[in-house]
């Protein structure tokens, strides 16, 4: 199968409360902050990664490519899943002012239209914007099927059709999905038995979480080919329309925590100072 | 002027009370423009919906029966025709997984841009504005969408349930639309886990339980009596959640529920920020934890340093003698 996996770089999200805003409040700070694959989009690549081999021998059985729109820094961005295994990546060339989820879900329109993949797999958000709305778009604008928020892949053997349960607010909703299609991820992808394709053995259990690249991917990863395009090679032209035009720090709660001695002690004070029992 | 289309959730044949979240945001708008609002009940059960919703002020209310479950191929070419055989500005829903699955997926088809889990909304000089909470609730960003027509998600614990204000709307049946998308997705099942308590998003008390509780087991014998002893919703961590402790959809996060309830209690909870994300809107937030110095003091207004197997067990009882 072919698979493209969308990435993005975050702020260190486990900083995120070092993030500020400028003095004017017309930019987010990250400053001193390292850059981070976003967690999602690092499942996603893992997921990929699963559905393309054997569980147990690890032996390949299709192509999994990166891409990522940016500045030419996601060009490191784009070595961690070609560390992890992934084969090949795509730099999107733009500036973060040029980018919007519209116009990520256009690039990556006229990206799938080019690369032919089976299956677009990708975070179902980015944890810096927090949009969850660009593989939604992407789906849409391929008249593609899609299953957001999966927790659980299986490809069936003949690799045509996937069945997914997603995590929705009610439980788990399965759907049956024909391929191509669009897949976002949530966490528990990364579960030991989350992703199986027709030839992942039925006793094999993957590690918990996404797999940390080797000394050897990472010497590998520094001769995979990464193909650097423009918006306007793939014939993107729009320009956001989401406007940002003020940023705010979120009001500090008020007061300070007051540590309580005992559980009487606290069930008095919720009682008669905070009035809420 | 901006008319305004919310599209209402639909659960077990009826209308999901999330929706009220979006009835609310569509008529701030509506009132701030001097336009007004009607709404979609699309799915199994939209004539049920529809008269659920007939007392809360829409114009008029759009019916469209779907059977079987939802899947967003189907839902989405329908709620864009509704959409565009209107005036409408602005098309809602709130942000549960369903409104966070359907409405960016109707945007793409409106060629519309989306803001998406809105924390409040003001109009300014004819121009909306969405202050939404990003990096984790770390920062709120104020933005415009710059498109004819505008796709909005509103987070339900920042848009207090619209209140019913009497009289009935009109009601207008229309038909699937529908596209080859659709004939490539099947819905197989929809597995829930029915329970007494109320919903975590709607409850006035939630207590959460992390990986400090160790097991499912514990969460029964040791949270549970608490729970109800308060009438509270349960909640817990990722990582609780992730360990099998309790089922996912009881994660409390960033990345799970956002809850705002009167009263939280954080109990052998860490506090990292994605969870902190998730709770930090609610009023009053007690903490129970070994570690005094645990990230979650950062939000905390009580703070009981202990061992969790000895006072969640002391606070229950407690809490009954006050009761009793
Ligand atoms: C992309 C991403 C998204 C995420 N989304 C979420 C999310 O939505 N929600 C979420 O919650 N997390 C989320 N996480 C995970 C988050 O980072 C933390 O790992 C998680 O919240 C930790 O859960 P915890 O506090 O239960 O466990 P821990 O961090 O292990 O904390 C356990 C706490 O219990 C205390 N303790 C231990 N034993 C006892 C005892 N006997 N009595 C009292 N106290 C005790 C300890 O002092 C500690 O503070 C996300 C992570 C990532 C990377």
């Amino acid at each position: 199968m072919k698979i493209l996996v969308p990435v993005k770089r975050v702020a260190d999200p486990d900083n995120a409360n070092k993030v500020k805003v400028s003095p004017d409040g017309q930019r987010v700070t990250s400053d001193g902050l390292e850059w981070k694959l976003n967690p999602f989009d690092e499942y996603a690549v893992e997921a990929a990664l699963r559905i393309n081999e054997n569980g147990a021998s690890g032996e390949k059985l299709g192509e999994v490519v990166v891409v990522s729109l940016g500045p030419d820094d996601v060009q490191t961005t784009l070595r961690q899943p070609l560390a992890m295994g992934a084969d090949r990546g795509v730099q999107i060339k733009a500036t973060d002012d040029q980018l919007d989820s519209s116009v990520v879900a256009k690039a990556l329109k006229a990206l799938v239209d080019a690369e032919k993949p089976d299956l677009v797999l990708m975070g179902k958000q980015a944890v810096d914007g927090d949009s969850n709305t660009a593989g939604q778009m992407l789906a849409e604008l391929l008249g593609w099927p899609m299953a957001t928020f999966a927790m659980a892949i299986e490809a069936d053997a003949s690799g045509k059709t996937l069945t997914v349960g997603r995590e929705v607010d009610t439980g788990v909703l399965t759907l049956k999905v024909t391929l191509p299609a669009v897949v976002t991820v949530d966490l528990r992808i990364v579960s030991p038995a989350a992703v199986k394709n027709g030839k992942t053995p039925d006793t094999h259990k993957y590690n918990e979480g996404a797999r940390y690249a080797s000394l050897k991917g990472i010497m590998a990863a520094k001769k995979k080919p990464i193909d650097v395009k423009s918006l306007a090679d793939l014939g993107v032209t729009s320009a956001p329309v989401v406007k940002y035009s003020k940023f705010e720090l979120p009001p500090a709660r008020s007061g300070q925590v007051k540590y309580v001695e005992s559980v009487q002690e606290l069930v008095t004070k919720l009682r008669t100072e905070a009035k809420v029992l | 002027m901006t008319d305004v289309l919310v599209v209402a959730e639909l659960l077990e044949g009826g209308m999901r009370r999330s929706t009220l979240s979006a009835v609310n945001f569509a008529k701030q708008v509506a009132e701030g423009t001097g336009g007004s609002f009607d709404i979609l009940a699309i799915g199994e059960g939209a004539e049920n919906a529809a008269s659920q919703l007939s007392g809360f002020g829409a114009r008029k209310i759009f019916t469209a029966e779907v059977e079987g479950g939802y899947v967003a191929e189907k839902y989405a070419p329908t709620v864009a025709e509704v959409a565009k055989s209107g005036d409408y500005g602005v098309v809602t829903a709130t942000a549960t997984t369903y409104g966070k699955d359907l409405a960016p997926r109707v945007a793409a088809r409106l060629e519309a841009g989306v803001a998406s889990d809105i924390a409040s909304v003001a109009v300014d000089g004819g121009k909306i504005v969405y202050r939404r909470p990003m990096y984790a609730g770390n920062v709120f960003g104020y933005c415009t969408v710059e498109t004819p027509i505008q796709v909005v998600t509103v987070r339900q614990t920042e848009f207090e349930a619209a209140a019913e204000s009497g009289g009935s709307s009109d009601t207008e049946s229309v038909s699937i639309a529908e596209d080859g998308a659709a004939a490539r997705v099947e819905f197989v099942s929809l597995e829930s886990q029915k329970s007494e308590r109320p919903e975590l998003t709607e409850a006035e008390i939630v207590v959460s339980g992390g990986r400090a509780l160790k097991s499912a087991e514990n969460f029964k014998s040791v949270l549970e009596p608490l729970v109800d002893t308060l009438g509270a919703a349960m909640g817990a961590s990722r990582a609780a959640a992730d360990a099998g402790y309790v089922p996912n959809d009881l994660q409390v996060g960033q990345t799970g529920k956002v809850v705002a309830p009167k009263l939280y209690l954080a109990i052998g909870i860490s506090g990292a920020i994605q969870h902190l994300a998730g709770m930090k809107g609610s009023k009053v937030i007690v903490a129970i934890n070994k570690d005094k110095e645990a990230p979650i003091a950062s939000v905390a207004d009580y703070f009981l340093v202990g061992d969790l197997f000895q006072v969640v067990p002391e606070l229950t009882s407690e809490i009954q003698k006050a009761k009793g």
